[in-house]
């Protein structure tokens, strides 16, 4: 989607506020959030890519107002609704319904570790033909998606060179809205700065943007 | 509970949403001096509604949030990436592999797990300069950097970074001059990247837990270089 998430290029969003010695979190409202994020996604009720179009769904105008962990509390809120873990008036009320089931949480606090440790990867091993090879030149397709897509605006239509194939992962657009995974070719592409800028950028830099194969087509 | 002020779009797109009237936004429970972190004075009971709601389901275990926020808090962190650096600037193999397969590089010393396990290391020379960016969010490699700080997660950092990387890192105190190649990467997919910043000069002598204590967070985003003292 044309979000306001998808902000590469854009001007006016002001100076950036570096901080020295800044804390992992600012309150613990924020810490709490975080965590249940995290671990309500062990439910599988839900994928990386929903919960990252989660955030994208904010609307524009509260998604640029909220701080970030207020925005992962709207997602969460959204997320366990929409899935049907918790119902719409045990949200407003804080309270399960009288004479629901308790469950059992998957992940307790002696597994924090080991599935932090093991990670969860979004590679596939399974063999896909890749569409384009490494210094091929490409074009990102002129595409507008109105779901969730990691295919940003400013690379749209630009033309590029494949650095680096990263191998084979799952397709976020697809999986993001639970069609599948449609795993396929990721590949590093290298877009110089004028291309996507013009000539007021500088001619040596360049920008390296991760696409899958769906996203592009050969120039 | 205060009801949630605001809902999803219906997904796929931007479609209708029912707004619900949003709160108004106080500074009253904000204990950090921090303009840009303006906390709606009822997200703190929002997030103990929440939370109390899912613990009561049995959906979400307290004991396991203590430990996830334990682990982010204390565990992981930059002190990781910094080792990292630290092992590739005294051992040339291990540079190598890491420049080769930062993920299974990493791994070696412990370092693996999640927002890990594709990680790319891209190296800084005297002719190239790296810059890691997300712009359409906040990905970064937790597992050795720990979770990302608010400007890299800010509008103003992943909408410059791109379009404009040397005013961004000026904006940092690092005036690069026009013969140096900058190159920035975009985490748009599962790839998270780490810079492997330039080893200072004046620092033949010190061993491997000094050098990594030279290395700093911004340094292996990249907005920053590491200097000898």
């Amino acid at each position: 989607m044309n979000g306001v998430h998808d902000m590469g290029g854009m001007h006016g969003m002001g100076l950036i506020e570096h901080e020295s010695n800044e804390p992992v979190f600012y309150a613990r409202w924020e810490a709490r959030t975080f965590a249940m994020n995290c671990l309500m996604g062990a439910w599988r009720k839900w994928n990386l890519d929903a919960s990252r179009h989660g955030i994208e769904r904010i609307p524009a105008a509260e998604y640029l107002r909220m701080s970030y962990y207020e925005k992962w509390l709207t997602r969460l809120e959204g997320l366990v609704v929409e899935s049907g873990l918790v119902t719409p008036a045990e949200l407003t009320s804080g309270r399960p319904l009288p004479g629901s089931a308790r469950a059992i949480p998957p992940v307790g606090a002696e597994q924090v570790a080991t599935t932090l440790g093991r990670g969860v990867s979004p590679r596939r091993d399974v063999t896909v033909a890749a569409k384009f090879q490494m210094g091929q030149r490409v074009r990102a397709r002129n595409a507008n998606p109105t779901g969730h897509t990691r295919l940003p605006r400013y690379a749209r239509g630009k033309v590029g060179t494949v650095d680096r194939d990263h191998g084979v992962f799952l397709f976020p657009d697809t999986n993001a809205h639970f069609l599948g995974e449609k795993p396929q070719h990721v590949y590093s592409v290298r877009f110089t700065a004028r291309e996507l800028w013009g000539s007021q950028a500088s001619p040596r830099d360049s920008v390296y943007i991760d696409m899958w194969d769906d996203y592009l087509e050969p120039a | 509970m205060p009801a949630p002020p605001v809902e999803l779009a219906t997904s796929p797109g931007p479609g209708p949403f029912a707004s619900r009237d949003i709160i108004a936004t106080t500074m009253a429970e904000h204990d950090h001096d921090h303009a840009h972190q303006a906390v709606p004075s009822d997200l703190t009971l929002r997030v103990k509604a929440l939370e109390s709601l899912l613990v009561e389901k049995g959906l979400v275990d307290p004991a396991a949030l203590d430990a996830l926020i334990e682990t982010y808090e204390h565990k992981v962190g930059p002190r990781n990436g910094a080792r990292v650096v630290a092992r590739a600037w005294v051992d040339p193999t291990f540079k190598q592999r890491l420049l080769a397969e930062g993920g299974s590089a990493i791994r070696e010393l412990g370092y693996g797990g999640a927002q890990g396990e594709n990680l790319v290391v891209v190296e800084n020379t005297p002719g190239v300069h790296n810059l890691v960016v997300c712009t359409l969010c906040s990905c970064y490699p937790w597992s050795v950097l720990g979770l990302p700080p608010v400007w890299y997660k800010s509008a103003p950092y992943r909408s410059r970074a791109v379009i404009d990387p040397r005013g961004v890192l000026r904006e940092f105190g690092l005036d690069l001059p026009e013969s140096v190649e900058v190159r920035v990467w975009d985490s748009t997919a599962e790839l998270r990247y780490l810079v492997l910043p330039e080893r200072p000069g004046g620092t033949e002598n010190l061993d491997e837990e000094a050098l990594a204590a030279l290395v700093t967070r911004d340094a292996m985003v990249g907005v920053a270089k590491v200097t000898a003292s």
